[in-house]
């Protein structure tokens, strides 16, 4: 195996291209598990971190652009990013340990495409957008469309993603992620949920993503949820109808975490109280 | 295969090694450099037992490749105490028996040291957080985050 730490996109992009079955290095903490347990033996590791950018969050055109290197740890202490994503940054902070977090990257949890990945189903609820490097040039993809099944990504040969944009906050409007686990720390979501929502003046839900996690090989959109809320204060009604649509929008399995009919119901709790929270955080609640 | 050159800082010291690209930061620190008081336990950045910190962040150097060392700040257990001088963490588990076996004691202490240089007033809970990464099959860790308690408020007094 060889490792290479190129000091540029085009450079990263050449080494990647030139060599089949190269895989990226940013945090390692999925990566160096893959290679110790011999489940991936790649010829060349191509280490991003030495790219001008890819440590950074940057302020961008309202919104955050957060480079494909940054890790849980440094989201949580950034204090615009949490002041206005605080569902991706909570999101990102439940991924391991404090070890962990001092190296795992959101870019990486994406590109990992595990169906219980703990930050893509914040991302997809705030609408968030990889940009993506390669052969052909520079791509966005909305983060939705990036992991194609458990362990599948939609980049291509020679491609890697070099950041995560998050749209401009907007007013009225807050975002929350809980997941479900049998402990309180250090495990893999049973389920998870996402929802960013934003308020008209009165108070009533104007839009809403609602984005599930750990219930369907990738992350699941709840459409019909964001229907359900949409024009409504939200209430005890609002919140079953909530309940109800991703309930049903849940294609879970069976497996040692949990039965699909526990997920599918735990789906539902889940998005009540995450849309309480969310709602609160549009109303000014920076708790 | 060439090995990789790589030029780095262990406990303020400048240090250069070679490494093949798959070894981890632990291998190296234990099998090149004879560093033997980081453990490895898991191998898989599950325990804890590997803590070291890179530029003043808590990572597993299990989960990180020996070469990406290169031009950063490494601290692992052996910088903990002042020569013969043990840092309070260090004296303070001994005092409390906050270890057994101490396999996982010198990730446990790397560790703790970063929690208090972060925030030298942590809540019992701030510290069962912090420490959720640190696995300890002996104590029941209630030693543990206790001696990390006393040592805290030790050093606030005498600050």
């Amino acid at each position: 195996m060889r490792y290479e730490a190129p000091r540029s996109v085009e450079e990263a992009v050449t080494a990647l291209a030139g060599q089949t079955g190269a895989h990226v290095l940013a945090g390692g903490t999925d990566l160096l598990v893959k290679l110790r347990s011999e489940m991936i033996a790649p010829e060349l590791i191509v280490d991003i971190k030495r790219i001008a950018g890819m440590r950074e969050i940057t302020a961008e055109e309202g919104g955050w652009r957060i480079g494909a290197a940054v890790s849980g740890a440094e989201m949580g202490e950034h204090e615009g990013l949490c002041a206005d994503w605080p569902g991706v940054v909570e999101a990102a902070e439940l991924i391991g340990s404090t070890q962990v977090q001092g190296r795992a990257t959101i870019a990486g949890n994406l590109c990992n495409a595990s169906p219980a990945a703990d930050s893509v189903p914040a991302m997809v609820a705030a609408s968030a957008v990889a940009r993506i490097a390669g052969p052909e040039g520079t791509r966005d993809l909305a983060v939705i469309d990036v992991p194609q099944g458990p362990g599948k990504t939609a980049l291509g040969p020679g491609e890697f993603i070099t950041s995560i944009f998050l749209p401009p906050r907007g007013a009225r409007s807050g975002d929350a992620y809980l997941r479900f686990i049998p402990r309180t720390e250090m495990d893999i979501a049973v389920v998870g949920c996402g929802i960013s929502l934003s308020l008209d003046e009165a108070g009533r839900i104007s839009g809403a993503r609602v984005a599930l996690g750990a219930v369907g090989p990738k992350v699941i959109l709840v459409e019909a949820a964001a229907e359900a809320l949409k024009h409504r204060a939200l209430d005890a009604g609002a919140l079953d109808d909530l309940a109800t649509a991703c309930a049903r929008a849940a294609t879970p399995i069976d497996d040692k975490r949990g039965t699909a009919e526990f997920r599918r119901h735990v789906a539902g709790v889940l998005a009540r109280r995450v849309a309480v929270i969310a709602e609160a955080r549009a109303k000014g609640d920076t708790a | 295969m060439s090995r990789i050159h790589v030029t780095t800082t262990i406990n303020d010291d400048a240090t250069e090694f070679l490494c093949e690209a798959e070894a981890t930061l632990l291998d190296v620190l234990r099998d090149e450099l004879g560093l033997t008081g980081t453990k490895e336990g898991c191998g898989t950045g599950d325990c804890g037992a590997c803590s070291v910190t890179v530029d003043g962040r808590l990572v597993c150097s299990c989960l990180m490749l020996g070469a990406e060392a290169e031009g950063r700040e490494i601290a692992t257990i052996e910088g903990m105490a002042e020569g013969e001088d043990l840092h309070p963490l260090q004296k303070k588990f001994i005092e409390m028996a906050a270890l057994q076996c101490g396999i996982c004691t010198p990730g446990f202490l790397v560790a703790a040291k970063s929690l208090l240089e972060r925030n030298p007033d942590p809540t019992e809970e701030d510290v069962r957080y912090w420490l959720a990464g640190n696995l300890c099959r002996c104590t029941g860790y209630d030693k543990i985050i206790r001696a990390v308690l006393e040592t805290a408020a030790d050093m606030r007094r005498a600050s």
